[in-house]
């Protein structure tokens, strides 16, 4: 938490404990977490394997039950919705961007990104016509009646990317996007993150691996044995 | 997200493919047996369509048409002076052996029509005059009995052949349904029908009856069985009584009803397992489009669209399919197939039952999906 920072926490959560299993075979991955996500920025949140980050990442986009403690979402207690408010909720204001990547292999690039629109009952036509400009913006244009698997990795997850995006989600949820891909076309698509997923009243939160990126964040926070034992600022060339 | 679902199932080919042919099977077996069975059935009662008479009266203790118990002589005036009969006339009905002139012999089924009515004449006549049956020594052969006593080759409009050691002449050919046991029918009169067949003591076979117009037939049946102690049925009646008789006594229907359950089987077994599989393999997409907020009703929604749409299409090929194999095989009545209302309407549920049980399996899969698996990696 930063107690400095002007911008209202878009998630703040508090006291977070999950477990999995019961009686001797009961793992807790996460262990009290404490956390705030701002609007604006761009958190990172890294550590060793196992370590609760994915768990973390489901919980606070509420697709996972915690056990106990509470979390916030643009002020609303996502813990406290009933499941379907809160699947409605999150397709509102919620983008997904998953390592697999997870297109509909029989849908084109631009059906796969007005799937979320299509959730949300926007039209067929309409839906498409967004699809299509999203895809232009993160540089597949000339792409979009192409089948998921007519694409390099790099272009699907431009196109998962895109599909994040369309429905102007206030909390981008990123789950280790680079990590199936080489490192030039991850280095390329985190940029395209920063320049089309940030925005001032979005959040992204991702997940990595991945130390080449690391650079791309504003925090950085570290997750160890399901606590976070760090949350520090990214120092960026000339204004470290 | 119907446009999703649909591109969902017509996307993955193979299964799609493998999802119709099961169906499809599945239809075009249950259809193609059901319509054979009933076919069958059809002809089983043929005797008494073939006649289209209101009311048949004989024994009390009959089991089936073709079962004939003979009654007294006495019995058409009785059912005449029963109040609400419009008429009564007499039939004989009776297994005779027909000799041609090349000396073959047939087994056939000789029908003795009231002679001033020809009451229970076939409605259709192929060659000839039915009327001609009047003349001495007549007989009317139905198409069927050509086609058994050796073709038209053989036996024809004007050829002369013996019953029971009388002359007997071919003056038509009548068009009738066929009948299960396919014995050749020969109609003539009553009076000369009873000149035929050796000397017996009864030799009315049945009393046809109708009831006097605007009078309820169930009501003139009842007062015939009162008043005479006869056996008295309705056509249809007597058509139901004979096909529960075939049923109980052949084991046609535990038959057809095994092949017929099977297909139902069949089309489940892949339907269920495809469709499973099919949601299986697409598990980390709908979870990721549970992730994207939608929710477990619409995905439940475009399950069913999916197995209803690629259903009703194994409906119509199927349905198409069993129609053309009737249509090949059984045009000209040669082979029982009559395909109903009742058996499509039937076959359309037990589809939708195929589909909204391989729905359910995978519904209940994906009601019971996490979203977070999308967080896993591959």
């Amino acid at each position: 938490m930063d107690e400095t920072r002007t911008q209202p926490a878009a998630v703040r959560a508090r006291g977070i404990v999950k477990s999995f299993g019961s009686g001797d075979t009961q793992v807790t991955v996460l262990r009290g977490i404490d956390l705030d996500i701002y609007q604006g920025e761009m958190l990172l949140l890294v550590g060793e394997s196992g370590g609760g980050k994915t768990t973390l990442l489901s919980a606070l986009a509420g697709i996972l039950d915690i056990d106990e403690g509470h979390i916030d979402v643009l002020g609303i207690p996502l813990n406290d919705l009933p499941a379907g408010k809160r699947t409605t909720f999150r397709g509102q204001t919620m983008g997904f961007v998953y390592q697999q990547f997870n297109l509909l292999p029989a849908l084109t690039a631009a059906e796969n990104v007005a799937v979320p629109l299509l959730i949300q009952k926007t039209g067929r036509h309409e839906a498409l016509q967004h699809a299509r400009a999203m895809l232009d913006r993160v540089g597949l244009g000339d792409r979009t009646e192409f089948l998921p698997k007519n694409l390099s990795g790099g272009q699907q997850q431009r196109v998962a990317i895109a599909r994040a995006l369309v429905n102007e989600p206030r909390l981008l949820i990123c789950d280790e996007p680079t990590a199936a891909l080489d490192g030039h076309t991850g280095q390329k698509i985190m940029e395209l993150l920063r320049e089309v997923g940030r925005s001032p009243d979005r959040s992204v939160i991702i997940v990595t691996h991945d130390s080449r990126i690391f650079h791309f964040g504003d925090r950085m926070a570290h997750l160890t044995d399901g606590r976070i034992v760090s949350i520090e600022p990214i120092a960026r060339e000339g204004t470290a | 997200m119907n446009y999703v679902a649909l591109k969902m199932l017509f996307g993955d080919r193979a299964k799609y493919l493998m999802l119709l042919c099961g169906l499809t099977f599945a239809v075009m077996l249950i259809v193609q047996q059901g319509s054979i069975f009933w076919g069958l059935m059809i002809w089983s009662q043929s005797s008494i369509s073939n006649l289209n008479v209101p009311i048949w009266v004989t024994d009390p203790g009959i089991a089936q048409v073709d079962e004939v118990k003979p009654i007294a002589d006495t019995a058409v005036d009785r059912v005449r002076s029963v109040p609400g009969v419009e008429w009564a006339v007499p039939l004989y009905k009776g297994l005779l052996r027909a000799r041609l002139a090349n000396g073959e012999y047939h087994q056939i089924t000789l029908t003795g029509l009231e002679s001033s009515t020809l009451i229970g004449r076939p409605a259709e006549v192929l060659e000839g005059r039915f009327e001609d049956i009047l003349q001495p020594d007549a007989v009317v052969l139905d198409q069927w009995a050509v086609e058994r006593m050796g073709g038209p080759g053989v036996i024809w409009v004007g050829t002369v052949f013996e019953l029971n050691d009388k002359l007997a002449r071919v003056v038509a050919i009548a068009k009738t349904q066929k009948s299960f046991t396919n014995i050749p029918v020969i109609y003539t009169t009553y009076e000369r029908a009873i000149r035929y067949v050796p000397r017996e003591r009864r030799t009315l076979s049945y009393v046809l009856a109708k009831p006097k117009a605007g009078l309820p037939i169930d009501e003139v049946t009842a007062r015939i069985r009162e008043q005479t102690g006869l056996g008295a049925f309705t056509a249809e009646e007597f058509s139901w009584k004979t096909i529960g008789w075939v049923l109980k006594n052949t084991g046609i229907g535990i038959n057809f009803g095994t092949t017929i359950l099977l297909g139902f089987l069949v089309g489940m077994a892949i339907a269920g397992q495809t469709f499973y599989l099919f949601t299986v393999e697409n598990l980390r997409q709908f979870g990721a489009l549970k992730a994207m907020g939608a929710s477990t009703f619409t995905l439940a929604q475009m399950i069913l669209l999916q197995a209803f749409t690629v259903g009703l299409t194994g409906y119509g090929i199927g349905l198409g399919l069993a129609t053309a194999f009737g249509y090949m095989t059984a045009s000209g009545g040669g082979l029982p197939f009559v395909e109903t209302w009742q058996l499509l309407v039937l076959v359309l549920a037990a589809l939708l039952t195929i589909c909204a049980f391989s729905a359910l399996i995978s519904i209940i899969k994906l009601a019971r999906l996490e979203p977070a698996i999308v967080f896993r990696g591959a």
